[in-house]
């Protein structure tokens, strides 16, 4: 390292945000070890780790949420405490959480002025907002109609709204904390113009991802956090992808599973005409056709919320529709007594539901009794005509758990002391080892480490190869491009186009993913 | 994330505290009338576990308020609020008398079997509308279950006073049960083992019903698919519905479950020791079922614990009121601050002993 250069920058000008020997635990869990972060002024910052690297409980001290057991934070030089976010928001820092805290029903002008309201009357409030929005849009492209209500608004432009809060209450510092999940991809293009401009404004931004693409297109400097420790800070133009994954894992990892060309066979899931209206009268699913061979990986992609878990719920036989479906030839019923989970698990479907907290597992459950989840009604399970074998079942979970390399191999453990990929592990270890005709995935790795996604892929490749239909759906587009062999596209209820992942790019997707017909 | 506290802490500590808390407010509430808390309490244990007599009344409180607090717990485990113990014992009463008053029993061993039917049943029956309720039409369950306590003493109020009353009587009342009803009192069941326990107490045999349901109930929950799908389904309607278990089914089997082991109730109370049903039989002990439930952890062994702390608060209640000048409405108060405490500020007490726990794994 060029400490002596490193030195003589100081000098002239104090680092935005300066962490010294920051320290956190919880218990007996040591979130934040020993971390000493500099982030100059004027960059763009990103920090990279796997889930419970400790990025977020870093961030919630420099937001106020947490305060460190030991350590101190200085801010353009200057030691500052931040016992709150009001703290922290006077020390000129910014934060556009994951989950936006936004009044859904107010308006854009509203919610910027939400709490810092200059007097009894919002008049004079509301005008001066209006006028700051004006300057800022015309600034650094961060157009939003003002007078908008929130819910009307896209996802992406909700996401402006609250960099707009930030600015307007003077925020030097900004945090975005993985703001690209929810975003098509020309959305996050027009995110990271945005945030290149403020940076050439002067402001300084962090950036929390665990999006390796995003960290090389668009930071100037990266911190691998791993096991609550800061392992290193670099250059992002003298590092690589695979050289940040491996600090963050600890080990090679594969960026993408090596996987030769399908051998599709007959067709195991016909859908025809699909459709699903919502408890509010909205349509979700608009009629939707696809087929899945056997031997196959079919990629559905799309922006969160376009139909797709619909889709899955449909399939899975906890959503009512109308249309047709046939699997392996015979159609299954939509609506009924016969359209349930049970009856689709006979049909040999399983499903690896989008939400594995919510749908997939049962959290208070221990790791056993989620492993028979679904499946409880299987001979396998029951001891006579009364009573479940609760040894079989830990056996069986125990041997599960083994071959999915759950960590730990606790079956007696509950699913919520398990990490987000090793729950995961845990649901496909259930659906796959039930060796379904096909199997419906959702997200397969969402808030997944980096090294269990390597294992997951693996896993569907591994099924696929073994002649099984794989419908998948995600929202990563990485994802869909490396593991699909044939790839749809859903947007607003319907299927926007078909493609083979060798013919097309993450621009044409997109573009499909925004409903614009390419 | 790892769990927060100690299961024993959990279990035992939590309630423990809460328990001595609720005692010391009682002691100074004591003090402040003008008598002395130290020797209230020895007298309230004096009088309900000092001797086979107190025992016998202890037992015969904490036996209702076991299939009560049951009720509550399986409930409980599918995530559903059932307050209507109160109306499904009451119920449960009526099914006793209609068995006991329908035959000229010979023996009690031939009509308990079926006083149990008959209990259960119309207990069972009494839970199920809400149940259907619930499930169908998304009434919500502690409104109805509340709404059916009422409907449920009205009805009783009915059927003494119009059907059951004995010709010529005044008193809203079934006639006695037939001698061949009588169930026999722990009383009888030592003396003919040659002890000499707890005379004319009303302890009896249900306790044991008591007993065997609590592990009907555990073997119920943890053990049958059933049990396995009210968990699943009490944790997560959500994934419930994404494993194909049927949440209407589950509701009402729970529900029945429920009420059926709130029914159960008047076998002690009704056959054990009225011997004949009239107004009021269940005298609250549907409602302190959700309090023995809560401070058991929906646990049959909890339950257990917690119904005989209760079944001591009210016969040691009850000598505190015949031997000294405490009011009788101060038992009900000690009995409110237990509730309160173990019940409803639970959270008071667990979240400093979170806070130890967390402080001692940190330092």
């Amino acid at each position: 390292m060029g400490a002596r250069q490193q030195t003589e920058r100081q000098a002239t000008a104090a680092p935005a945000i300066e962490l010294r020997a920051i320290s956190k635990a919880f218990g007996p869990v040591q979130a934040n070890k020993d971390i000493s972060i500099r982030v100059e002024r004027g960059t763009i910052h990103g920090i990279v780790g796997e889930n419970g690297a400790g990025k977020s409980t870093l961030m919630s001290i420099l937001y106020g949420f947490y305060r460190a057991d030991a350590g101190e934070i200085l801010i353009g030089g200057r030691p500052v405490q931040i016992p709150d976010s009001q703290a922290a928001i006077r020390a000129g820092i910014g934060m556009v959480f994951q989950h936006f805290k936004l009044v859904q029903n107010f308006t854009v002008l509203e919610n910027v002025i939400l709490g810092v309201e200059e007097g009894a009357l919002l008049r004079p409030s509301l005008n001066k907002a209006r006028r700051v929005l004006g300057d800022l849009a015309r600034e650094y492209e961060l157009d939003v109609d003002p007078d908008a209500a929130i819910e009307d608004l896209s996802v992406g432009h909700q996401q402006r709204v609250e960099i707009l809060k930030a600015l307007y209450r003077q925020a030097d510092i900004l945090i975005l904390d993985e703001p690209t999940g929810v975003l098509t991809p020309d959305e996050a293009d027009h995110l990271f113009r945005i945030l290149a401009s403020l940076r050439d404004q002067g402001k300084t931004i962090i950036l929390i991802t665990h999006k390796l693409r995003e960290i090389m297109e668009i930071t100037d400097a990266v911190s691998v956090m791993r096991r609550g420790e800061m392992v290193a800070t670099l250059k992002t133009a003298s590092t690589s992808p695979e050289e940040l994954a491996e600090r963050m894992v600890g080990r090679k990892v594969l960026l993408h599973v090596p996987k030769g060309p399908a051998n599709p066979g007959r067709n195991v899931l016909e859908v025809e005409n699909l459709r699903v209206v919502d408890a509010a009268g909205i349509e979700r699913l608009r009629g939707i056709g696809l087929t899945v061979r056997a031997g196959e990986i079919l990629g559905v992609a799309g922006v969160a919320g376009n139909g797709q878990s619909e889709l899955l719920k449909v399939l899975g036989g906890f959503q009512r529709a109308t249309g047709r479906v046939r699997v392996n030839g015979d159609d299954i019923d939509l609506t009924g007594r016969r359209s349930d989970g049970q009856t689709r698990r006979a049909r040999g479907i399983a499903h690896v539901p989008e939400d594995r907290q919510a749908l997939g597992l049962i959290m208070d459950f221990t790791a056993w009794e989620n492993c028979a989840f679904g499946y409880h009604n299987a001979p396998e399970y029951q001891k006579n005509a009364l009573f479940m074998d609760n040894a079989a079942m830990q056996a069986d979970a125990q041997a599960k758990m083994e071959r999915f390399d759950v960590r730990p191999p606790t079956a007696t453990l509950a699913a919520k002391s398990f990490s987000g990929g090793n729950q995961q592990k845990i649901v496909l270890a259930r659906e796959i080892e039930r060796n379904p005709d096909l199997l419906l995935v959702g997200q397969p790795t969402r808030g997944v480490d980096i090294g269990a996604i390597e294992f997951i892929h693996k896993r569907l490749v591994a099924l696929r190869d073994a002649g099984k239909a794989v419908l998948m759906v995600s929202v990563e587009l990485e994802e869909i491009l490396s593991l699909s062999d044939r790839i749809v596209v859903m947007f607003d209820g319907r299927i926007m186009g078909e493609r083979l992942p060798d013919q097309t790019n993450e621009r044409e997707l997109g573009l499909l993913m925004a409903g614009v017909a390419a | 994330m790892s769990e927060r506290i100690p299961k024993w802490a959990d279990v035992v500590l939590v309630p423990v505290i809460s328990l001595a808390l609720a005692f010391v407010i009682s002691g100074l509430v004591i003090l402040a009338i003008g008598e002395n808390p130290w020797e209230a309490l020895k007298l309230m244990v004096n009088g309900a576990l000092g001797s086979s007599y107190g025992w016998g009344f202890t037992l015969y409180y904490a036996t209702n308020f076991i299939f009560t607090g049951l009720a509550v717990a399986v409930a409980f485990h599918a995530s559903l609020f059932n307050i209507g113990g109160e109306g499904q014992a009451t119920l449960g009463g009526l099914g006793v008398a209609l068995v006991c008053l329908a035959l000229p029993w010979p023996h009690w061993g031939l009509a308990l079997p079926a006083a149990v039917l008959g209990a259960a049943a119309f207990g069972a029956l009494w839970a199920a509308v809400p149940a259907w309720l619930q499930a169908r039409r998304g009434s919500h369950i502690v409104i109805t279950t509340i709404m059916f306590n009422f409907i449920g003493a009205s009805v009783l109020n009915y059927v003494l006073v119009n059907v059951l009353r004995p010709v010529g009587s005044m008193d809203p009342a079934t006639a006695r049960f037939p001698p061949g009803a009588s169930l026999p009192t722990l009383h009888d069941m030592a003396a003919a083992l040659g002890i000499a326990w707890g005379r004319n107490t009303p302890a009896n045999i249900t306790f044991f019903i008591a007993l065997a349901c609590c592990v009907l109930v555990w073997a119920i929950i943890w053990h049958t698919r059933l049990g396995y799908q009210i968990r699943a389904f009490g944790k997560s309607e959500g994934a419930a519905r994404y494993a194909g278990i049927n949440p209407v089914r589950i509701t009402m089997y729970a529900m029945l479950i429920s009420g059926a082991l709130a029914g159960l109730m008047a076998i002690n109370n009704v056959m054990g020791e009225a011997e004949r049903l009239v107004l009021n039989s269940v005298e609250g002990a549907g409602f302190i079922g959700i309090a023995v439930a809560l401070m058991g952890r929906s646990h049959p062994v909890g339950v257990l614990l917690a119904a005989l702390l209760f079944g001591f608060l009210y016969q040691g209640g009850a000598e505190l009121a015949l031997w000294t000048t405490i009011p009788r409405e101060l038992i009900t108060v000690i009995q409110a601050l237990v509730i309160l405490f173990t019940g409803a500020l639970d959270n008071m007490v667990r979240m400093p002993v979170e806070r130890l726990f967390r402080g001692r794994g940190a330092a």
